[in-house]
This record gives structure tokens, sequence and C-alpha cells, in this order.
């Protein structure tokens, strides 16, 4: 395991996404503690420049930007890591079971997983959020990873189903190992890389959903993400305004979060998967 | 089909899952201030007629089906009488000519951009891929908003939003023509530039796995020339890329009906956008039903296309016959 990780810090690309995501998590968790007044309160006339009160100006509401950005990050990974985890929960169950069990099984849980690959998951995303009436940020998460895991099943189910004729594997079987034990030991071991990588993938998709789905008015109530950000700069003609600093933060923020999670990605990627190395 | 029909059956059951049911909730905005009970009443019933509430759930769901196949996707309640069918058949032209052109455009450079990077490594490939890989972190709607803001905001290069000019109505003239090209720029870069991103990034390790597969090497020790190489390289990396076009193009479709919201583009985006505001659900889900509906069919068509571009399923036909 340490070796492993040591391996890890040595690909130029991990250590950049992991920097980048190091500094991001201290200005979330830092910046709220500096600065200690809520977030809701507006402080100041809308869309006011920056200044040295206000470093990245105000919004619409004359909320301090800077502020919300810190709290809108943070809502924003929190979505994404429970989208991520519920995603890869529910894929990895049904990818592993599906590659294990072949057969009939195999063929029906693929084709129920193919369909749900075609069909837009975000039309899913958008129907089953205008039929719930209160959405917490914690359901938000719940719903995108609820839409999100056929990848994950799919990949998932490819690795497994060419595992499971391996020898060790045989052998379990033989010994009279329950399919249970038999996947959580002899299988999910060899795949673990993969579902870590996968994992950071799915909540980098999970923040870029939660941004699509609360940008068209759809997110979390009461809480500010970095969507709903951008949901209030369209709504409230920030880009008329010229009010760069409601609407570019966040959007870079986003854009910073997903990147270092890829990059992390791409590093592991390289580190556990010799082929593409070169 | 199958997919069509579950697609369908959700589109159905979702919106009718939420609680409290949308229809109660207009009929009261409209019997607020009505003192008459039997005129409440009267009122609640020609809604439910209407909508055709008053029946159980199973009739409603055919019901829903027949509408749907007959292409009547029922009355929106934003834009009360106007059919769904309506407002979507002035959205749909403009979404398709600005969707479509712009993802197959935005697939071709971003393969070949990406098919050089493995090919030619260095310099080359240390610029593209953080670049694609910077690119492809923006939601395609943040990204547009940022494109809007330096483009159209900033430089005046571009129209700040709509299809066409505010003071042109829409008729068969230059000045209107080249208004809607003027408007269709800037969107129309938009996607193909986040689109190239993710492309070149799967089509780099793609054609990198290739470059290190054992016929290459031989082809190389066989003297075989550079330039074929590259060819079989390229066709073999090609192919996994048809799939994912076709695998993500739900989530490519969806991105940039968001980014339409940005430019105000008078598409399916914004429809839906002012749909969800309006809690208009039967515009809403008419809209999820022609996105769906738009995606199966091209999935439908990009796996016709690849059984022509794969040798392999040909020879599966040829042999069938």
């Amino acid at each position: 395991m340490n070796n492993t990780l040591r391996t890890l810090f040595r690909s130029p690309k991990f250590v950049i996404g992991f920097t980048l995501l190091l500094v991001i998590s201290t200005f979330v968790i830092g910046y709220p503690m500096v600065n200690k007044n809520d977030p809701f309160e507006m402080m100041g006339m809308s869309y006011e420049r920056p200044s040295k009160e206000y470093p990245l100006g105000t919004d619409n509401f004359g909320r301090d930007v800077l502020l919300e950005l810190s709290y809108g990050a943070r809502s924003s990974l929190y979505v994404g890591l429970i989208a991520g985890i519920v995603a890869i929960s529910i894929g990895l169950a049904i990818g592993l079971f599906a590659g294990y069990m072949g057969g009939t099984v195999d063929n029906i849980l693929t084709t129920v997983n193919n369909m749900f690959i075609v069909i837009p998951s975000f039309v899913i995303l958008i129907l089953i959020s205008i039929s719930l009436n209160n959405r917490s940020s914690t359901m938000v998460g719940l719903i995108i990873g609820f839409t999100a895991w056929p990848w994950t099943a799919r990949a998932v189910r490819a690795q497994t189903s060419s595992l499971r004729l391996r020898d060790h594997v045989n052998i379990a079987r033989i010994s009279g190992y329950g399919v249970l034990r038999i996947i959580l030991l002899e299988i999910l071991p060899y795949i673990a890389s993969y579902v870590f990588m996968a994992c950071i993938l799915q909540t980098a998709n999970g923040i870029l959903a939660e941004a699509s789905i609360s940008m068209l008015g759809l997110g979390p109530f009461n809480t500010i993400s970095l969507g709903t950000m951008l949901n209030w700069a369209i709504m409230f003609e920030a880009m008329g305004a010229g009010a760069w600093w409601a609407f570019i933060p966040p959007a870079g923020l986003i854009a910073c979060f997903t990147f270092s999670l890829f990059m992390m990605n791409n590093g592991m990627d390289e580190i556990f998967n010799p082929k593409i190395r070169s | 089909m199958l997919t069509l029909f579950i697609a369908l059956t959700l589109n159905f059951v979702l919106p009718r899952m939420m609680k409290g049911n949308p229809v109660d909730t207009i009929a009261l905005t409209l019997t607020q201030g009505m003192k008459d009970q039997n005129q409440i009443k009267q009122v609640y019933e020609t809604f439910n007629k209407e909508f055709g509430l008053d029946k159980p759930i199973w009739m409603q769901f055919l019901v829903y089906l027949k509408n749907v196949l007959r292409g009547d996707l029922g009355t929106s309640f934003g834009q009360y009488p106007k059919k769904v069918g309506t407002i979507l058949a002035n959205a749909v032209p403009w979404t398709l000519s600005l969707q479509f052109p712009a993802i197959i455009t935005g697939w071709l450079i971003g393969n070949f951009l990406g098919a050089i990077a493995a090919y030619k490594r260095k310099a080359f490939d240390k610029l593209i891929m953080p670049a694609s890989l910077a690119i492809s972190s923006f939601p395609f709607f943040a990204f547009a908003m940022i494109m809007l803001y330096v483009f159209a905001v900033t430089l005046h290069w571009f129209p700040i939003g709509g299809g066409y000019g505010f003071n042109l109505l829409p008729s068969i003239s230059f000045e209107f023509y080249a208004s809607i090209l003027r408007h269709y720029m800037l969107p129309f870069m938009t996607i193909v530039i986040v689109m190239v991103g993710g492309q070149a990034i799967g089509m780099r390790s793609m054609a990198i796995y290739e470059l290190n597969a054992d016929y290459v090497l031989y082809a190389k020790l066989l003297g075989v020339k550079d330039n074929k190489v590259i060819r079989y390289v390229f066709r073999n990396a090609m192919l996994p890329q048809i799939t994912g076009l076709a695998l993500s193009l739900g989530t490519m479709v969806g991105g940039a009906l968001i980014a339409e919201i940005v430019f105000n583009y008078p598409g399916i985006g914004s429809s839906l956008f002012s749909a969800i505001r309006q809690l208009d659900y039967p515009l809403i889900s008419g809209c999820t039903l022609v996105v769906t509906v738009a995606v199966l069919t091209m999935n439908f068509l990009i796996e016709i296309v690849y059984g022509f571009l794969d040798p392999r399923i040909k020879m599966a036909q040829l042999e069938d016959k």
C-alpha cells in the first residue's frame, strides 16, 4: 500500500491534480473560518465591483461572492461525493453480479444496463427532480448517483467476466465458497484500482451533473452550490450587467474541481494500466 | 423498441409520482376568489377531463401511449391553450440544426487531433492533452457563459443571444438569414470546442493502445511505410470511438441543451428551461420525450453506420446470407 502511494506521488499528473484539489479544499474549509459572515446575508448593493471589502464583488442579492463561493464549493463537492459513492455502489453490485453469474442473469442485467446507458441520464435526472418537491443536497446527490451507475456497471461487468474463469476463482468455487464470498474476496480485490478510479470519475461527473441540474433550476433548495450561483447569474442578467465576477469564478471553480479529479484519474490510469504509459 | 417503451413509461410514471398533482395546483390558482362551490367543482372537472385524470392509471397510460404515437403531446400549462406539439415543432429545427453539425464537426476534429497527439507525442501531445482535459472539465454551459462574456459582451464580435436579431421578423430575406448565421456562430463554436476536448482525450488513449499492439510492431518490422501503419491504427482506434459517440450522445445532447439557455437560443433547451420555471409538466415531459426519441434514433443510425465500417460485422452479415 505504502509502495503504491509512493509510485502515485511520482506521477506528475497525479501530483498536479492532488495539489489542486488540496488547494481548493483548504480554501473551502479555511475561508469560512476567516470570514465568519453568513453567506446568505445581503451585505452590499447588487453587483458591486470587486473591492477590498468584497474581494470578488457581490452578486445580484448583494451577497459576498467569495464567501458564497466557499460554501458553494463545499456543497458541490458534497453532492459530487454522494453521487459518486451511490453510482459506484449500484454499478459495482450489478456489474459484479452480472459478470460473475454469467448466462441468463448476465444477459438480462446487461440488456437492462444497455437500456439505461442509451436513455439520456439527463432526462431521467430532470424527470425525477421535478417530481420531488423538497430537494436537499443529499437528495440531489442520491438522484444523480442513481442515474449515473450504468457506465460503471458496464465496465465492472466486463472486467469481472474476464476474471471469473481464472484459476484462483475456480479453486475457490471447488472449495465450496459461497457466491458472495468469492465475489468479495477473489474478484473485488483484482478490480479495486479500477473501482477507485471510477469513483473519482463519478465524483467529477456528479459535480458536473449538479451544476447542470441546478442551472436548470432543479438544484437543492436553500443551499448555495456552484450550479445555483450560475443559475442566479443567468436569471438576474449578470451577463448584461457586465458582472463577470458573478459567474466566472463559480464556472472556473467547477472546472478546477473536475480538472483536478480528471488529472488524478489520468495519473493513476497510467500507473495501473502500463499499456498506455509506453 | 423495448428501450423506447421503457423510456415512454418512465416519462409517464415519474412526473406522476410527485406529491399533489399539478392540475390541482393550477385549478387552485384559478378558483381562488371564487365563492360558488358548484363553479369550483366545475373547474376541477373540466381540467381533470381535459388532462384525462378522471380515468384509472392504466387507462391514462394507454391514452398517453396512443396520443404520443399520434404525435399529440397534450396541452401546455404555462402557455395554455397552446399545444405542446406546436411549441416543440418551433423549437426542434433550431436545436437540430445547431447540435447535429456541431457534434459531428467536433467529433471529427477531436479524433483527428487525438490521433496526431498519440502519434507525434512530445511537445504537441504535451500541449493538446492538458488543453483538452481542461476544456472538458468545464460543464458545457459554464464554458458557454465564458465564451459569451468574452466574445459577445466584451469584444462585441457576436450578438449576445437569441436565434436572430430582435428587430427582425422571420422572413425569407438575405438580412434574416445573415442574422441567423451571426447568432449561430458562437453556440456552434462552443459545442465544437467542448466536443473536441473530450474526443481528443478518448482518441489519444485509443490510438496509443493500438500503437502498442503487436500488429503495429509486426508491420514496422516488415518495413511497411509509416503512413500506412498510421492508417491501420487510425481505423482500428476509430471503431471504439464510434461506439463511444453513441454511448455518450445523451450526455452531450443534454449538455448542449443547457448551453442553449445561456445563449437564449430558441431551441428545446430554452423551452425546457421556461417550462421548468413555470412547472409546465406537459411541456417538460414533451421536451424530455423528444430528446429521448432523438437520442435513441441517432443511436440506431450510428449502429447501422458501424455495421458498414466494421469489417467483422459486415462479414458476419454476409455469412448469414
